[in-house]
Protein backbone atom coordinates (compact mmCIF):
# COMPACT_ATOMS: atom_id res chain seq x y z
CA UNK A 1 0.00 0.00 0.00
CA UNK A 2 0.73 3.31 -0.96
CA UNK A 3 2.66 5.75 2.34
CA UNK A 4 0.77 8.76 2.47
CA UNK A 5 2.29 9.46 5.86
CA UNK A 6 -1.20 9.29 7.38
CA UNK A 7 -3.41 6.62 7.93
CA UNK A 8 -7.26 6.26 8.34
CA UNK A 9 -8.29 4.65 12.05
CA UNK A 10 -9.84 1.53 12.20
CA UNK A 11 -13.54 2.39 12.51
CA UNK A 12 -15.04 2.20 15.84
CA UNK A 13 -18.45 1.54 14.88
CA UNK A 14 -20.25 -1.98 15.96
CA UNK A 15 -20.82 -4.05 12.88
CA UNK A 16 -23.35 -6.77 13.35
CA UNK A 17 -22.94 -7.93 10.02
CA UNK A 18 -19.53 -8.96 10.96
CA UNK A 19 -19.87 -9.94 13.99
CA UNK A 20 -19.34 -13.39 14.97
CA UNK A 21 -21.41 -14.46 17.66
CA UNK A 22 -21.40 -18.58 17.14
CA UNK A 23 -19.66 -18.68 20.87
CA UNK A 24 -21.73 -16.40 22.02
CA UNK A 25 -24.71 -18.86 20.83
CA UNK A 26 -22.89 -21.49 22.25
CA UNK A 27 -22.68 -19.93 25.71
CA UNK A 28 -26.32 -19.20 25.70
CA UNK A 29 -26.93 -22.78 25.57
CA UNK A 30 -24.60 -23.47 28.35
CA UNK A 31 -25.89 -20.34 30.49
CA UNK A 32 -29.38 -19.13 29.36
CA UNK A 33 -29.49 -16.76 32.18
CA UNK A 34 -27.50 -14.44 30.56
CA UNK A 35 -30.69 -13.14 28.40
CA UNK A 36 -31.74 -11.70 31.56
CA UNK A 37 -29.36 -9.05 32.24
CA UNK A 38 -31.13 -5.88 31.55
CA UNK A 39 -28.21 -3.98 32.05
CA UNK A 40 -29.03 -1.95 35.40
CA UNK A 41 -25.00 -1.77 36.72
CA UNK A 42 -25.43 -3.41 40.42
CA UNK A 43 -22.77 -5.82 39.50
CA UNK A 44 -20.81 -3.14 38.22
CA UNK A 45 -21.55 -0.80 41.15
CA UNK A 46 -20.59 -3.78 43.91
CA UNK A 47 -17.37 -5.17 41.97
CA UNK A 48 -14.46 -4.25 43.73
CA UNK A 49 -12.14 -4.52 41.29
CA UNK A 50 -14.30 -2.30 38.83
CA UNK A 51 -12.75 1.28 40.12
CA UNK A 52 -9.19 -0.31 39.57
CA UNK A 53 -9.57 -2.03 36.90
CA UNK A 54 -13.22 -1.65 35.02
CA UNK A 55 -14.32 -4.91 35.08
CA UNK A 56 -17.64 -5.06 34.23
CA UNK A 57 -19.83 -7.90 34.17
CA UNK A 58 -22.98 -5.52 32.22
CA UNK A 59 -20.05 -4.68 30.19
CA UNK A 60 -18.75 -7.78 29.62
CA UNK A 61 -22.26 -9.68 28.31
CA UNK A 62 -22.91 -6.28 26.41
CA UNK A 63 -19.17 -6.81 24.72
CA UNK A 64 -20.15 -10.93 23.87
CA UNK A 65 -23.53 -9.93 22.89
CA UNK A 66 -21.67 -7.38 19.87
CA UNK A 67 -19.37 -9.80 19.37
CA UNK A 68 -16.13 -8.25 20.52
CA UNK A 69 -14.53 -11.07 21.98
CA UNK A 70 -11.16 -9.46 22.44
CA UNK A 71 -12.15 -6.63 24.38
CA UNK A 72 -14.37 -9.07 26.70
CA UNK A 73 -11.42 -11.84 26.89
CA UNK A 74 -9.45 -8.88 28.52
CA UNK A 75 -11.63 -7.81 31.16
CA UNK A 76 -11.97 -11.35 32.58
CA UNK A 77 -8.12 -11.17 33.84
CA UNK A 78 -9.48 -8.35 35.85
CA UNK A 79 -12.20 -10.68 37.41
CA UNK A 80 -11.32 -11.79 41.33
CA UNK A 81 -14.37 -14.14 41.64
CA UNK A 82 -15.21 -13.00 44.52
CA UNK A 83 -19.37 -13.14 44.34
CA UNK A 84 -20.53 -9.99 44.95
CA UNK A 85 -22.04 -9.47 41.84
CA UNK A 86 -24.29 -12.22 42.22
CA UNK A 87 -25.53 -11.08 45.58
CA UNK A 88 -26.69 -8.00 44.09
CA UNK A 89 -28.15 -9.05 40.76
CA UNK A 90 -32.03 -8.12 40.50
CA UNK A 91 -32.75 -10.67 37.93
CA UNK A 92 -30.69 -13.59 40.13
CA UNK A 93 -27.94 -14.35 37.39
CA UNK A 94 -25.74 -16.40 38.79
CA UNK A 95 -22.86 -14.05 37.37
CA UNK A 96 -19.47 -15.66 39.02
CA UNK A 97 -20.95 -18.53 37.57
CA UNK A 98 -21.33 -17.16 34.02
CA UNK A 99 -17.95 -15.63 34.05
CA UNK A 100 -16.29 -19.61 34.52
CA UNK A 101 -18.26 -20.97 32.03
CA UNK A 102 -17.22 -17.72 29.81
CA UNK A 103 -13.50 -18.47 30.63
CA UNK A 104 -13.98 -22.29 29.52
CA UNK A 105 -15.92 -21.20 26.35
CA UNK A 106 -13.54 -18.15 25.37
CA UNK A 107 -9.93 -18.67 26.47
CA UNK A 108 -9.31 -21.42 24.51
CA UNK A 109 -8.33 -19.72 21.79
CA UNK B 1 -86.05 -6.89 47.62
CA UNK B 2 -82.61 -5.35 46.68
CA UNK B 3 -80.05 -7.85 45.54
CA UNK B 4 -76.61 -8.47 48.05
CA UNK B 5 -73.41 -7.67 46.53
CA UNK B 6 -70.57 -8.20 48.74
CA UNK B 7 -67.45 -6.40 48.41
CA UNK B 8 -64.68 -7.17 49.51
CA UNK B 9 -61.99 -4.45 50.49
CA UNK B 10 -63.07 -0.59 51.02
CA UNK B 11 -60.21 0.98 49.05
CA UNK B 12 -61.06 3.21 45.99
CA UNK B 13 -61.95 0.60 43.86
CA UNK B 14 -64.33 -0.98 46.27
CA UNK B 15 -66.23 2.40 46.97
CA UNK B 16 -66.68 3.01 43.30
CA UNK B 17 -68.02 -0.02 42.44
CA UNK B 18 -70.40 0.29 45.73
CA UNK B 19 -71.16 3.93 44.48
CA UNK B 20 -72.35 2.47 40.83
CA UNK B 21 -73.97 -0.47 42.19
CA UNK B 22 -76.27 1.38 44.13
CA UNK B 23 -76.78 3.66 40.91
CA UNK B 24 -78.05 0.46 39.05
CA UNK B 25 -80.39 -0.36 42.31
CA UNK B 26 -78.33 -3.17 44.03
CA UNK B 27 -77.52 -3.18 47.59
CA UNK B 28 -73.67 -3.53 48.10
CA UNK B 29 -71.93 -4.45 51.37
CA UNK B 30 -68.37 -3.04 51.83
CA UNK B 31 -66.20 -5.81 53.90
CA UNK B 32 -63.28 -3.39 55.46
CA UNK B 33 -60.18 -4.58 57.34
CA UNK B 34 -58.93 -1.70 58.70
CA UNK B 35 -60.54 1.39 60.39
CA UNK B 36 -60.73 3.85 57.52
CA UNK B 37 -61.98 3.92 53.78
CA UNK B 38 -60.01 4.89 51.02
CA UNK B 39 -57.23 1.76 51.41
CA UNK B 40 -53.43 3.41 50.55
CA UNK B 41 -55.21 6.58 48.35
CA UNK B 42 -56.43 7.74 51.93
CA UNK B 43 -52.36 8.31 53.19
CA UNK B 44 -51.35 9.46 50.48
CA UNK B 45 -50.79 13.58 49.89
CA UNK B 46 -51.37 14.26 46.24
CA UNK B 47 -52.05 12.14 43.15
CA UNK B 48 -50.12 12.54 39.63
CA UNK B 49 -50.15 14.49 36.98
CA UNK B 50 -52.43 17.40 38.56
CA UNK B 51 -51.61 16.95 42.35
CA UNK B 52 -54.94 16.81 43.27
CA UNK B 53 -54.95 15.98 47.11
CA UNK B 54 -55.65 12.93 47.67
CA UNK B 55 -58.21 13.63 49.98
CA UNK B 56 -60.19 15.16 47.94
CA UNK B 57 -60.57 11.85 45.58
CA UNK B 58 -61.39 9.99 48.82
CA UNK B 59 -64.23 11.74 49.91
CA UNK B 60 -65.73 11.75 46.99
CA UNK B 61 -65.81 8.27 46.78
CA UNK B 62 -67.21 8.08 50.33
CA UNK B 63 -69.87 10.36 49.43
CA UNK B 64 -70.88 8.97 46.58
CA UNK B 65 -71.10 4.99 48.32
CA UNK B 66 -72.52 6.81 51.32
CA UNK B 67 -75.38 4.67 50.93
CA UNK B 68 -74.03 1.33 51.04
CA UNK B 69 -73.90 -0.61 53.99
CA UNK B 70 -70.04 -0.83 55.18
CA UNK B 71 -68.38 -2.83 58.12
CA UNK B 72 -64.99 -1.85 59.09
CA UNK B 73 -62.43 -3.47 60.94
CA UNK B 74 -63.94 -7.25 59.78
CA UNK B 75 -62.69 -9.60 57.63
CA UNK B 76 -64.31 -12.79 56.45
CA UNK B 77 -63.97 -15.89 58.72
CA UNK B 78 -65.38 -18.52 56.17
CA UNK B 79 -67.28 -19.11 52.81
CA UNK B 80 -70.15 -21.95 52.39
CA UNK B 81 -70.79 -22.92 49.06
CA UNK B 82 -74.43 -23.12 48.71
CA UNK B 83 -76.91 -24.10 45.59
CA UNK B 84 -76.51 -21.07 43.40
CA UNK B 85 -75.08 -18.28 46.25
CA UNK B 86 -72.04 -18.05 49.09
CA UNK B 87 -72.85 -17.74 52.95
CA UNK B 88 -69.99 -15.33 53.98
CA UNK B 89 -69.46 -15.31 57.58
CA UNK B 90 -67.91 -12.09 58.44
CA UNK B 91 -65.35 -11.47 61.66
CA UNK B 92 -68.25 -9.59 63.48
CA UNK B 93 -70.81 -12.40 63.52
CA UNK B 94 -72.57 -11.31 60.44
CA UNK B 95 -73.41 -13.51 57.98
CA UNK B 96 -74.09 -12.05 54.24
CA UNK B 97 -75.98 -14.33 51.23
CA UNK B 98 -75.39 -13.33 48.42
CA UNK B 99 -74.51 -14.50 44.85
CA UNK B 100 -71.85 -12.01 43.58
CA UNK B 101 -68.62 -11.31 45.58
CA UNK B 102 -66.45 -8.75 44.33
CA UNK B 103 -62.75 -8.82 45.52
CA UNK B 104 -61.50 -5.47 45.23
CA UNK B 105 -58.59 -5.92 47.81
CA UNK B 106 -56.01 -3.87 46.50
CA UNK B 107 -52.08 -4.66 47.47
CA UNK B 108 -49.66 -4.14 49.88
CA UNK B 109 -46.53 -2.11 49.78
CA UNK B 110 -43.31 -4.24 49.50
CA UNK B 111 -41.40 -4.34 52.81
CA UNK B 112 -38.30 -2.73 51.81
CA UNK B 113 -36.58 -3.77 54.75
CA UNK B 114 -35.95 -7.32 52.86
CA UNK B 115 -33.33 -5.23 50.79
CA UNK B 116 -31.14 -5.22 53.44
CA UNK B 117 -28.13 -3.61 51.08
CA UNK B 118 -30.54 -0.26 51.25
CA UNK B 119 -30.02 0.07 54.79
CA UNK B 120 -34.20 0.24 55.54
CA UNK B 121 -34.56 0.19 59.25
CA UNK B 122 -30.64 0.25 59.85
CA UNK B 123 -29.76 3.79 58.71
CA UNK B 124 -31.78 7.28 60.26
CA UNK B 125 -31.89 8.45 56.82
CA UNK B 126 -33.34 5.77 55.04
CA UNK B 127 -37.43 6.29 54.08
CA UNK B 128 -39.64 4.48 51.68
CA UNK B 129 -42.11 6.56 49.51
CA UNK B 130 -44.98 5.88 51.82
CA UNK B 131 -43.22 7.60 54.52
CA UNK B 132 -42.59 10.50 52.15
CA UNK B 133 -46.32 10.82 51.71
CA UNK B 134 -47.22 10.15 55.36
CA UNK B 135 -45.01 13.24 56.28
CA UNK B 136 -45.80 15.61 53.28
CA UNK B 137 -49.77 15.22 55.18
CA UNK B 138 -48.08 15.37 58.74
CA UNK B 139 -44.77 17.24 58.39
CA UNK B 140 -43.98 14.83 61.54
CA UNK B 141 -40.55 12.38 60.45
CA UNK B 142 -37.87 12.81 62.40
CA UNK B 143 -35.56 11.33 59.58
CA UNK B 144 -36.20 14.45 57.58
CA UNK B 145 -34.13 17.51 58.91
CA UNK B 146 -35.96 20.96 59.60
CA UNK B 147 -33.51 23.13 57.15
CA UNK B 148 -34.12 20.25 54.61
CA UNK B 149 -31.66 17.70 53.18
CA UNK B 150 -28.58 19.08 51.22
CA UNK B 151 -28.61 16.04 48.99
CA UNK B 152 -30.69 13.33 48.60
CA UNK B 153 -32.22 10.32 46.19
CA UNK B 154 -34.77 8.72 44.97
CA UNK B 155 -34.17 4.90 44.76
CA UNK B 156 -36.31 3.16 41.89
CA UNK B 157 -37.58 -0.24 41.49
CA UNK B 158 -37.00 -1.49 44.96
CA UNK B 159 -38.98 -4.70 45.41
CA UNK B 160 -40.01 -4.86 41.44
CA UNK B 161 -38.31 -6.63 38.66
CA UNK B 162 -36.55 -8.19 41.50
CA UNK B 163 -36.59 -11.78 41.25
CA UNK B 164 -34.65 -12.36 43.93
CA UNK B 165 -37.48 -10.66 45.99
CA UNK B 166 -39.35 -12.66 44.06
CA UNK B 167 -41.41 -10.01 42.87
CA UNK B 168 -40.63 -9.74 38.93
CA UNK B 169 -43.13 -7.84 37.53
CA UNK B 170 -42.90 -4.08 37.46
CA UNK B 171 -45.07 -1.75 39.87
CA UNK B 172 -46.21 0.24 36.99
CA UNK B 173 -46.73 3.67 39.94
CA UNK B 174 -43.25 4.35 41.12
CA UNK B 175 -41.15 5.83 38.54
CA UNK B 176 -43.72 8.80 38.31
CA UNK B 177 -44.76 8.62 42.13
CA UNK B 178 -40.60 9.35 42.15
CA UNK B 179 -40.49 12.17 39.89
CA UNK B 180 -43.55 13.57 41.48
CA UNK B 181 -42.18 13.39 45.08
CA UNK B 182 -39.06 14.70 43.68
CA UNK B 183 -40.29 17.84 42.34
CA UNK B 184 -42.59 17.86 45.61
CA UNK B 185 -39.06 18.29 47.81
CA UNK B 186 -37.39 20.48 45.65
CA UNK B 187 -40.22 23.20 45.65
CA UNK B 188 -40.21 22.70 49.72
CA UNK B 189 -36.13 22.67 49.38
CA UNK B 190 -35.27 24.51 46.35
CA UNK B 191 -31.12 24.35 47.55
CA UNK B 192 -31.49 20.60 47.75
CA UNK B 193 -29.44 18.34 45.23
CA UNK B 194 -32.18 15.35 44.43
CA UNK B 195 -31.23 12.53 42.06
CA UNK B 196 -33.17 9.60 41.06
CA UNK B 197 -31.49 6.56 40.57
CA UNK B 198 -33.45 4.26 38.08
CA UNK B 199 -32.97 1.71 35.25
CA UNK B 200 -35.87 2.17 33.16
CA UNK B 201 -38.18 5.04 33.31
CA UNK B 202 -41.56 4.13 32.29
CA UNK B 203 -43.47 7.17 31.25
CA UNK B 204 -46.53 5.51 29.93
CA UNK B 205 -49.65 7.60 31.32
CA UNK B 206 -51.35 10.82 30.61
CA UNK B 207 -48.68 13.61 30.88
CA UNK B 208 -45.92 11.50 32.65
CA UNK B 209 -43.94 12.85 30.40
CA UNK B 210 -44.25 16.18 31.02
CA UNK B 211 -43.57 15.84 34.71
CA UNK B 212 -40.25 13.81 33.35
CA UNK B 213 -39.61 16.45 31.55
CA UNK B 214 -40.34 19.46 33.67
CA UNK B 215 -38.44 17.58 36.44
CA UNK B 216 -35.35 18.16 34.65
CA UNK B 217 -35.67 21.20 33.30
CA UNK B 218 -37.42 23.08 35.67
CA UNK B 219 -36.44 21.79 38.70
CA UNK B 220 -32.93 20.43 37.63
CA UNK B 221 -33.26 16.73 39.22
CA UNK B 222 -30.70 14.41 38.18
CA UNK B 223 -31.34 11.15 36.62
CA UNK B 224 -28.53 8.60 37.02
CA UNK B 225 -29.14 5.63 34.85
CA UNK B 226 -28.31 2.78 37.36
CA UNK B 227 -29.48 0.05 40.00
CA UNK B 228 -28.37 1.45 43.37
CA UNK B 229 -26.18 -1.49 44.94
CA UNK B 230 -25.06 -0.76 47.94
CA UNK B 231 -25.94 1.65 50.90
CA UNK B 232 -23.72 2.38 54.06
CA UNK B 233 -23.00 4.95 56.73
CA UNK B 234 -20.19 7.36 56.89
CA UNK B 235 -18.38 8.33 60.15
CA UNK B 236 -20.33 11.65 59.78
CA UNK B 237 -23.47 9.36 59.95
CA UNK B 238 -24.36 10.07 56.31
CA UNK B 239 -25.38 7.94 53.70
CA UNK B 240 -23.23 6.99 50.89
CA UNK B 241 -25.02 5.45 48.37
CA UNK B 242 -23.14 3.42 45.38
CA UNK B 243 -24.25 2.69 42.11
CA UNK B 244 -22.85 2.08 38.86
CA UNK B 245 -23.52 5.38 36.39
CA UNK B 246 -24.32 2.73 33.08
CA UNK B 247 -24.31 6.04 30.89
CA UNK B 248 -20.44 6.69 31.26
CA UNK B 249 -19.66 3.07 32.46
CA UNK B 250 -18.20 4.42 35.67
CA UNK B 251 -19.13 3.36 39.64
CA UNK B 252 -20.83 6.54 40.91
CA UNK B 253 -20.74 7.64 44.97
CA UNK B 254 -23.13 9.72 46.37
CA UNK B 255 -23.06 11.26 50.10
CA UNK B 256 -26.69 11.95 51.26
CA UNK B 257 -28.59 12.86 53.94
CA UNK B 258 -31.96 11.36 53.03
CA UNK B 259 -32.88 8.54 50.48
CA UNK B 260 -35.84 7.30 49.44
CA UNK B 261 -36.82 4.08 48.67
CA UNK B 262 -39.73 3.38 46.12
CA UNK B 263 -41.01 0.22 47.52
CA UNK B 264 -43.19 -1.20 44.93
CA UNK B 265 -46.55 -3.08 44.48
CA UNK B 266 -46.90 -6.69 46.06
CA UNK B 267 -49.76 -8.74 45.82
CA UNK B 268 -51.84 -8.68 49.58
CA UNK B 269 -50.78 -11.56 51.58
CA UNK B 270 -54.51 -11.30 53.10
CA UNK B 271 -55.91 -11.47 49.34
CA UNK B 272 -54.44 -14.69 48.78
CA UNK B 273 -55.98 -16.28 52.15
CA UNK B 274 -59.90 -14.49 50.87
CA UNK B 275 -59.07 -15.91 47.60
CA UNK B 276 -58.19 -19.37 49.10
CA UNK B 277 -61.49 -19.72 50.83
CA UNK B 278 -63.65 -19.77 47.43
CA UNK B 279 -60.68 -21.87 45.88
CA UNK B 280 -59.54 -18.74 43.67
CA UNK B 281 -55.97 -19.15 41.35
CA UNK B 282 -53.34 -16.84 40.94
CA UNK B 283 -51.85 -16.01 38.07
CA UNK B 284 -48.29 -16.69 37.48
CA UNK B 285 -46.89 -13.03 38.65
CA UNK B 286 -48.70 -13.53 42.38
CA UNK B 287 -51.94 -11.62 41.65
CA UNK B 288 -55.09 -12.93 41.36
CA UNK B 289 -55.92 -14.70 38.02
CA UNK B 290 -58.79 -13.54 35.83
CA UNK B 291 -60.42 -15.27 32.92
CA UNK B 292 -58.76 -13.78 30.17
CA UNK B 293 -56.27 -10.82 30.97
CA UNK B 294 -57.55 -8.95 27.75
CA UNK B 295 -61.21 -9.40 27.40
CA UNK B 296 -62.26 -10.35 31.20
CA UNK B 297 -60.04 -8.54 33.37
CA UNK B 298 -62.73 -7.97 36.02
CA UNK B 299 -64.15 -11.64 35.92
CA UNK B 300 -62.81 -14.33 37.62
CA UNK B 301 -63.20 -17.99 36.53
CA UNK B 302 -65.17 -18.37 39.14
CA UNK B 303 -69.29 -18.02 38.53
CA UNK B 304 -70.09 -15.14 40.10
CA UNK B 305 -66.95 -13.95 41.61
CA UNK B 306 -65.53 -10.70 39.96
CA UNK B 307 -62.28 -8.38 40.82
CA UNK B 308 -61.40 -4.45 40.81
CA UNK B 309 -58.32 -2.92 40.92
CA UNK B 310 -54.99 -3.81 42.32
CA UNK B 311 -56.04 -7.46 43.39
CA UNK B 312 -55.01 -8.72 39.48
CA UNK B 313 -52.17 -6.41 39.17
CA UNK B 314 -50.13 -2.86 39.67
CA UNK B 315 -52.43 0.08 38.43
CA UNK B 316 -52.85 3.61 38.28
CA UNK B 317 -55.61 5.41 40.35
CA UNK B 318 -57.78 6.21 37.24
CA UNK B 319 -57.25 2.88 35.74
CA UNK B 320 -58.73 0.98 39.46
CA UNK B 321 -61.64 3.67 39.05
CA UNK B 322 -62.03 2.98 35.30
CA UNK B 323 -61.86 -0.49 36.19
CA UNK B 324 -63.83 -0.62 39.53
CA UNK B 325 -67.22 0.76 37.12
CA UNK B 326 -66.42 -1.68 34.34
CA UNK B 327 -66.55 -4.80 37.33
CA UNK B 328 -70.22 -2.86 38.20
CA UNK B 329 -71.33 -3.21 34.95
CA UNK B 330 -70.19 -6.59 34.24
CA UNK B 331 -71.84 -7.90 37.87
CA UNK B 332 -74.73 -5.82 36.49
CA UNK B 333 -74.63 -7.72 33.10
CA UNK B 334 -74.07 -11.15 35.00
CA UNK B 335 -77.71 -10.44 37.05
CA UNK B 336 -79.59 -9.62 34.05
CA UNK B 337 -78.63 -12.87 31.93
CA UNK B 338 -79.23 -14.83 35.57
CA UNK B 339 -82.96 -14.04 35.76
Amino acid sequence: MMDFGFKISPSSAINLDNADLSLYDELCKAEPDICKCMACGSCSAACPANRFSGMSVRKLIIDLQRGKKKEAVKMLSDCMLCGKCTMVCPRGINTRHLILSICKLYKED
Amino acid sequence: MKENILIIGGGIAGLEAAAQLLKLGYNPIIVEKSDHLGGHVAEWNRLFPDMTPAEDVVSRLIAGAGEANIFLNTGISFVNRLKDSYNIMLSNGISVITRILLFATGFTLFDAAKKEEYGYGVYNQVMTNMDLERWFNTGNDERIPEEGPKTMGFVHCVGSRDEKARNPQCSKVCCITAVKQAIEMKQKFPDAMIYCFYMDLRMFGKKYEDFYISAQRDYGIRFIRGRVSEVSENIEGRLVVKAEDTLSGKPVKVTMDLLVLMAGIVCNPDTCRTAGLVSLPVDSDGFLKSRDNIADITESPKEGIFYAGTCTGPKTVPETLAEARSAALAIHNYIQGLK
